[in-house]
């Protein structure tokens, strides 16, 4: 019997497969191949024009800065949140759904909905004016005010992306029994060492999925940033996109995803080596 | 070491009452276990000791100190949960060790109480290797030997060993008891498992529907159950309850006569199935066996007294046979008389 049903687990998974080689695997390929093409065959070319150009080193240095600056603060929200949430007896289920409301947005409706509040006639001025704090329109999101375009950006990406990190931990939090908590207290431990001590510990697994997915969308962000900074504000995906449409330059910009993905794949072993957990250490 | 005094806790989850007015007194070095079904409220109870949950109303008392607002940590007590809630990202040792941490103990302390709870326990082995790769018998001990590391004055157990198969449970409840005797640690042991219950403590709080039905030790509860529940509930197989009418202190079943107390008329005979015996000519309470269980150190026999059906034990060798009517002698003093109408025996 098993040997005549051994295709069927196979047929099952095969839509898959052909669904990711055509959709994923061989797109992948192409661009990597495109990368590393000019003209006639292998050249370090394109990656060289990348390098070479003006608001290279800029789009890297904000793309690790908002990354370094963004996730950081998501997991610690995240964290303060899901705690709050999981010690909530009613209504938690409303407010559940109330804080991941933004993950339901897609990301250039988000940025255009900060643009909304943000802008010289937007209604962060409107209520500074009205409140008599400001004489005129202020511009936050200009290139002569950095860094309040780049709290700008932070702020809507806080607002857009934290729910992502917040799930993953709730569902985390929920699978540790609350006999650890309770024997820790039992035995002496306040509030804020079984936190340390016992609930993040045990919550390791889901952090490393949360930062992995988090970390990863980070280094891909752009229509956030996009809609509020436009160039203002290069970052790696907006100069891939920048050099793929306005340029037309195809190779550069498959040279820009290739390290996006380079930059992600590191960051991603980096995670999976430094928060693994020991398959004798799982509950 | 310290005195446990529990004054009239109630709690109440809505309007459901888990506890109604339990209060009990549990002396220095005692062990008390609190024995009954599931849903009784005996964990409750356990937990509110504990301080992981909070009483409706009531007082807890350890040692002479009101801990009914205290946090757990605050209550000088440890605790052994029924899923033994050993931290798996921690050794054995570091398990152990874990409430001399949060005590700020010394590392050559905290060294030498930790080695000296894992021999207790015979835990030295393991001290280095993570909980995922113990047998559940051996978690039970890292569980037992962290509560014991501390030197607790109250020491709480949450049916500790009902996840254990039951040969270890077995080995595990005698070296729990000879462990604690050691100790000296006053314990409160909670079990739904009348052999754990009769075998470890020096009391037995019955509890049943929120309430203690009787308190006393083991041979007490065993002989002069207080309530029906109780009679029904200790033992194995559970005492039995015949229907009687009482006249002029006299009971009569078949040609059998008991003196009975006349105080009510709907009474009803506790006997255990090994207060009867066969009697040799037939005669006593005429009992109608079903059904022959020969269970090697004894005969478990069902069938029926006056309609009513029971089970009574019979020495392994007895001559008798399913569909047979056979006669029971019973000492008089050894049987139970309950109110059929309170459920409450008659003093």
């Amino acid at each position: 019997m098993p040997a005549r049903t051994s295709w069927i687990p196979y047929a099952l998974i095969a839509p898959s497969v052909v669904f990711l080689g055509a959709l994923f695997l061989v797109p992948l390929v192409q661009t990597i191949w495109l990368s590393f093409s000019a003209g006639d065959g292998f050249s370090l070319e394109n990656y060289q024009r990348m390098a070479g150009d003006l608001n290279f080193s800029l789009a890297v240095r904000n793309t690790f800065l908002l990354t370094l600056v963004v996730v950081p603060l998501q997991v610690v929200l995240a964290l303060a949140m899901a705690t709050m949430v999981t010690k909530l007896d009613k209504g938690r289920d409303l407010v559940l759904w109330v804080l991941t409301i933004p993950l339901g947005i897609s990301d250039l409706a988000a940025g255009l909905a900060w643009l909304a509040l943000l802008q010289n006639t937007g209604y962060l001025n409107s209520a500074l004016y009205a409140l008599g704090l400001i004489q005129g329109p202020v511009g936050w999101l200009s290139q002569e005010t950095p860094w309040a375009l780049f709290f700008a950006i932070v702020l809507a990406e806080l607002w857009r992306a934290t729910a992502i990190v917040l799930v993953i931990l709730i569902a985390g939090l929920q699978l540790i029994p609350k006999e650890f908590s309770e024997a820790a207290e039992i035995f002496g431990a306040k509030p804020w060492t079984r936190f340390m001590r016992i609930t993040l510990p045990l919550l390791k697994p889901s952090l490393q999925s949360a930062l992995i997915l988090r970390t990863v969308l980070a280094f891909e962000v752009f229509a956030v940033v996009y809609a509020l900074g436009g160039r203002n504000f290069p970052v790696l995906a907006g100069e891939a996109y920048v050099w793929q449409n306005d340029n037309q330059n195809y190779g550069v910009a498959a040279a820009y995803a290739v390290l996006i993905m380079a930059i992600s794949l590191a960051a991603t072993a980096v995670y999976l080596r430094v928060l693994r957990t020991r398959p004798e250490q799982l509950p | 070491m310290a005195d446990i005094v529990i004054d009239r806790v109630v709690k109440e989850f809505g309007t459901f009452r888990a506890l109604q007015e339990v209060s009990l007194t549990v002396n220095d070095g005692e062990f008390v276990a609190l024995l009954g079904p599931s849903g009784c409220g005996k964990t409750t109870l356990l937990r509110i000791i504990a301080g992981l949950e909070t009483q409706t109303s009531g007082r807890i008392v350890i040692g002479g100190q009101d801990v009914s607002n205290l946090a757990p940590r605050k209550r000088g007590l440890a605790m052994v949960f029924q899923n033994y809630a050993v931290f798996p990202h921690m050794t054995v040792f570091e398990n152990v060790a874990f409430g001399l941490r949060m005590q700020k103990a010394q590392q050559t302390e905290v060294k030498r109480k930790v080695e000296r709870a894992a021999a207790l326990l015979h835990i030295e082995s393991y001290l280095d290797r993570y909980p995922a790769k113990l047998s559940g018998g051996q978690r039970q001990r890292v569980a037992v030997a962290r509560a014991l590391a501390v030197e607790p004055a109250v020491l709480l157990m949450d049916e500790p060993l009902s996840n254990l198969d039951a040969l270890l449970r077995l080995e595990m409840r005698t070296e729990l008891k000879a462990v604690l005797r050691e100790a000296g640690t006053t314990t409160i042991y909670v079990t739904h498992d009348q052999t754990e219950a009769m075998g470890l403590a020096d009391r037995i709080a019955v509890m049943y529907g929120g309430k203690i039905d009787q308190i006393g030790s083991p041979l007490e509860i065993y002989a002069t159950p207080a309530t029906r529940f109780v009679g029904g509930f200790i033992g194995s197989p559970p005492m039995n309850f015949i229907k009687v009418q009482c006249s002029q202190g006299t009971a009569r079943i078949g040609d059998a006569a008991l003196p009975c107390p006349a105080t009510s008329k709907d009474i009803e005979l506790g006997l255990r199935g090994e207060d009867a015996s066969l009697s040799p000519d037939g005669s006593g309470i005429p009992f109608d066996i079903r059904v022959v269980e020969p269970m090697g150190s004894h005969l478990l026999l069902t069938g029926s007294i006056d309609g009513q059906s029971a089970r009574i034990v019979a020495p392994p060798i007895a001559k008798v046979n399913a569909g047979q009517r056979v006669g029971l002698t019973v000492d008089p003093t050894r049987v139970t008389w309950i109110d059929s109408i309170t459920g409450r025996a008659i003093a």
